[in-house]
């Protein structure tokens, strides 16, 4: 059943983006490799590793036609939830919370996966009740326990990051799929009563985590100290950088997490503007280049499969980089392609072949 | 489709088309392009506008955190008396990057501080993988003249620093060793608990006593600041501060007036004296002999000391009191009284003959009194502490109803006094010794039990529960060891209150009988412990003589004559005034010999003390 016209519709360029910000990744973890520890060189070729697994996941995820997710959402769905579980129960503790599960000598953060199943889901259930006029609290009654379920199974790890990451492209999938307008400011009303109420029951620690979180610089021992290193890294790359393994000496070891959430300091101290802002439009670009595929799509489930994988590198894109740069608050959020995490490689390139697939696709008729 | 829907309803459920998803993309495009715009202005406001100002930042990492240790917790008597106390001490220590040339730094500094070339050049070598901006330490508690020394010629010593630490003083030297315990490094097998999480390496922790058991109230919160410093490493300016917040300060259940008349009295034996408050639980004085002095762990060794500390056949480390396991011997038979009145297989009437012998299974059990006690009854029994009587009711008994009796009393379980390595003794029925040897019990094994021979083993400070619940009228509580916990303004945060941890299963009435028993031993003439009775105080106590080898039957072998390792141990326990029991006592005196003459000296001016103190002073926390 393998047509010759998918070979001719390969999506070429989405593959060379996706290639050249694994490379600059590889190359990044390398320079941070490199300097010593704390990271070691197992540690690249670790990633190494996972890329490799990565082009398979991404070759497997377009061989097939990509409506048969919608067939499967459900399946895949539930099987993350299980995993998501069975971190609960059976996972690996680092450093404080249960993230991992241990399969052999591999162990997988199924919070990474739950990220493309939620997507699949929402995109099969809004390609279904999706209403030009907007969906009202009985339509999104059922996408937010879809939501919520991974969402509480996640805070309990506890890893708010991803949770909230999952959150906030539910919203994006949802706003995009049209809410009423009478409920969109029913939502809103609710939002701001509700926020001062829970405020009012939360305990002093978790006001005080709170606040943090929002302003870095109350935890000058903590966050605050990550955020000043963070930036004079970034910003002592100045225009061309100091130059792959040369910047990293000095700031390296200041940098908390340098090798996953703040990477994206160590390759600006590398590259300097020239080399960071290139990444930046990359990612720019990747993300129209996904919502180009949604534009050029006919059925109504692709479409929102592609807008939200995009939203899915979007936000974790833009989150990433904004918090390195001081921009938002801090939070673990890995930079997609570039942060170290086999989980995050193989379902951003599980997100790179669906999105292939769909381009592909587009000019076919069945 | 909806076409045959009426208008008013077509919109609501007109399926969107292709055109419509379009625009919404459209939408979200122009949402994404200008968040990207905002971090591209915000990389060219750091890297270029900003650029040149974090490039001389981070030239030589000139912000860094300096860590501000919390000052631990003290640790007082029952009084406000200072027991531990802090110091300051200083530490000297390099940066390597700082200190250039290096080689002429560190020849210098060995002159200065007589330490060889060599011993400086293989402490940096030992943390050559850690990065060359972090101290490496090299002395520790230098001294005031050394201090001196290194602070005049500062200026060519560059990348040296000076800490002023606090270490730990031990004000009374060795008095309470056990109980305070003692600090020292975090060792790497306990940074990998999960106890120690928030510890880094060089953390200082309880290693042992109070220390250890109450180190989260000890330790306090460390703080730490944001600091800006020069090439040279030298601080230019402080950022930002968090203050650390310093440990909670102990106050114990004890005087250490009376913990020191204790430790003294044994200063000369080997065993533990353990006092308590038979209404409270507390602690009011516990001393286990040889002791150390703590503050060997924390100003450091000689190959010598150390050796001969845990060399030592006495176990100076251990505390006695409730470490080591001893059999309970005649203490014991306020346990087998206990039990034979409740079950009823005895009452106060019940007289049994005692001609210094009990025929069992073929073989003689032998009465301490060769001549024996002939008739005899239960309170009389106790006050001779005669061994026939009560292997009869052991008899009746049987192991397991005597078992049930001595766990009742907190005998076989940890007392759950907040000190660590605890023993639980063992209080042994005939499923443990299935379980543990695989044969069944012999009923000639119940007889050694009754009068606490046997497998039975107990701690000093169980024993002293023990007497202590009887004395009460049978409430037992978990020992106390800490009267109340300030925080460093000052402010009480927790105050000890009385724990139950159960009661005796024994009737008022039968309780009173063995009451009467522990009162003729101490003042009637026959009474196995007159040696310990007070004049105008009313004591009560029971003896007891805990073999080290089982002894013969025709063993004509004088104790005296015996090495002093195979003499028997010595056990009093005690309290006082009889009627309303204000101190209950027990003492162990290893290789003591005799309960009386060894033992029940030393619980009787114990008691003589605390007496004689509390009522110059109504209260006991009149100090404050």
């Amino acid at each position: 059943m393998f047509d010759r016209r998918l070979i001719e519709n390969f999506d070429w360029v989405l593959l060379l983006v996706t290639l050249l910000l694994v490379a600059s990744g590889l190359i990044t973890l390398y320079s941070a490799a490199s300097a010593g520890m704390p990271v070691t060189q197992a540690f690249y070729f670790r990633q190494l590793m996972w890329f490799g697994a990565g082009i398979l996941v991404m070759t497997g995820a377009f061989l097939f036609n990509y409506k048969k997710l919608d067939q499967y959402a459900y399946i895949v769905y539930g099987c993350c939830i299980l995993m998501l579980l069975a971190v609960l129960v059976a996972g690996k503790y680092v450093a404080g919370s249960r993230r991992w599960l241990a399969l052999g000598p591999i162990s997988l953060q199924p919070s990474e996966l739950v990220k493309v199943a939620v997507i699949m889901v929402l995109a099969r259930y809004y390609s279904r009740s999706a209403t030009v006029k907007g969906m009202g609290f009985r339509e999104l009654l059922a996408p937010m326990l879809l939501t919520g379920i991974p969402f509480i199974l996640i805070v309990k790890q506890p890893d708010l990051g991803t949770a909230m990451t999952i959150v906030i492209i539910a919203a994006t999938m949802t706003l995009f799929s049209k809410i009423e307008k009478r409920t969109l400011v029913c939502i809103f009303i609710c939002g701001f009563v509700t926020i001062p109420v829970i405020w009012l029951f939360l305990k002093g620690y978790q006001k005080q985590r709170i606040l943090t979180f929002l302003e870095p610089d109350l935890d000058p021992l903590g966050a605050g100290y990550h955020i000043i290193q963070s930036k004079i890294a970034i910003g002592s790359g100045m225009l061309f950088g100091k130059g792959l393994l040369m910047g990293t000496q000095n700031s390296l070891s200041f940098l908390p997490e340098h090798h996953t959430d703040f990477i994206f300091s160590v390759l600006s101290e590398d590259w300097g503007f020239a080399g960071s802002a290139i990444i930046l439009l990359l990612f720019l670009f990747l993300i129209i280049w996904g919502l180009n595929i949604a534009h050029g799509c006919r059925d109504s489930f692709g479409i929102l499969m592609a807008v939200g994988i995009s939203a899915l590198i979007g936000w974790e894109a833009v989150i990433n980089t904004g918090m390195v740069m001081g921009l938002l608050p801090v939070v673990g959020i890995p930079l997609p392609f570039i942060s170290y995490g086999g989980s995050s490689v193989i379902s951003m390139m599980l997100c790179m072949g669906i999105l292939m697939n769909i381009s592909m696709r587009q000019f076919m008729f069945e | 489709m909806s076409n045959n829907a009426p208008l008013s309803s077509h919109l609501k459920t007109q399926v969107p088309d292709n055109d419509w998803y379009k625009r919404r993309i459209i939408v979200l495009l122009c949402l994404v392009v200008p968040a990207f715009m905002l971090l591209l202005l915000r990389l060219f406001y750091l890297q270029i506008v900003e650029g040149e100002n974090f490039r001389k930042l981070s030239e030589h990492n000139c912000i860094r955190l300096q860590a501000i240790d919390p000052p631990r917790g003290l640790i007082f008597d029952r009084n406000g008396r200072l027991l531990v106390d802090n110091r300051p001490s200083y530490d000297l220590s390099i940066v390597v990057r700082d200190a250039k040339p290096l080689n002429a730094t560190l020849q210098r500094l060995s002159r200065y501080t007589r330490m060889p070339l060599d011993a400086l050049w293989s402490e940096i070598e030992k943390y050559r993988n850690q990065p060359s901006y972090k101290p490496v330490p090299l002395l520790q508690d230098i001294g005031r003249d050394m201090l001196a020394v290194l602070e005049v010629n500062r200026y060519e010593l560059p990348g040296i620093v000076i800490d002023v630490r606090l270490r730990r003083l031990y004000v009374n030297d060795q008095s309470a060793a056990h109980i305070l315990g003692y600090v020292g490094e975090i060792s790497s097998d306990e940074l990998k608990s999960p106890r120690y999480a928030s510890y880094k390496r060089s953390d200082i922790v309880g290693k042992a006593g109070v220390e250890k058991t109450f180190e989260n109230v000890l330790r306090g919160e460390r703080g730490g600041r944001q600091v800006e410093v020069n090439a040279a490493g030298q601080l230019v300016k402080i950022l930002k501060t968090v203050d650390a917040v310093p440990g909670n300060n102990i106050f114990l259940s004890f005087d250490l007036g009376l913990q020191q008349k204790a430790e003294k009295l044994i200063d000369n034996v080997h065993g533990a004296v353990v006092a308590m408050d038979p209404d409270t639980g507390s602690i009011l004085a516990m001393a286990s002999s040889p002791s150390y002095d703590p503050n060997m762990f924390i100003n450091g060794f000689s190959q010598e000391q150390w050796q001969k500390l845990i060399s030592d056949p006495f176990h100076p480390l251990e505390n006695k009191a409730i470490q080591a396991e001893y059999p309970p011997a005649s203490t014991y038979k306020i346990i087998t009284a206990m039990a034979g009145l409740q079950e009823g297989v005895i009452n106060d009437g019940t007289t049994l003959f005692c001609p210094g012998f009990y025929k069992f299974g073929g073989r003689d059990y032998r009465c301490w009194r060769k001549s024996g006690h002939g008739s005899i009854n239960v309170t009389k029994a106790l006050a001779e502490s005669c061994d026939v009587f009560f292997y009869q009711v052991g008899l009746r008994l049987g192991v397991d109803r005597l078992a049930f009796y001595a766990k009742a009393s907190g005998l076989g379980s940890l007392t759950g006094i907040q000190l660590d390595h605890e023993s639980a003794g063992l209080v042994p029925t005939s499923d443990w010794k299935k379980r543990r040897f695989k044969v069944p019990w012999q009923s000639g094994e119940t007889l050694s039990v009754a009068i606490g021979q046997g497998y039975n083993l107990v701690t000093p400070l169980q024993l002293c529960a023990m007497i202590a619940t009887v004395a009460n009228g049978g409430t037992r509580f978990v020992p106390q060891i800490v009267s109340k916990i300030e925080n460093a303004s000052g402010d009480v945060i927790r105050k000890s209150a009385p724990e139950v941890a159960g009661h005796l299963p024994v009737s008022p009435d039968n309780l009173d009988i063995v009451k009467k028993g522990l009162w003729d031993v101490v003042n009637e003439k026959y009474g196995t412990g007159r040696i310990g009775a007070i004049p105008g105080v009313e004591v009560s106590g029971k003896t007891g003589t805990a073999q080290v080898f089982s002894r013969k039957t025709n063993d004509t072998e004088n104790e005296k004559q015996r090495a002093e390792r195979l003499r028997s141990h010595a056990w009093f326990v005690s309290y006082a005034p009889s009627d309303n029991p204000k101190i209950a006592v027990a003492v162990l005196v290893e290789h003591g010999v005799h309960g009386a003459s060894a033992a029940a000296p030393i619980a009787r001016e114990v008691i003589r003390a605390y007496l004689a103190e509390s009522s110059s002073q109504p209260s006991g926390e009149a100090h404050q």
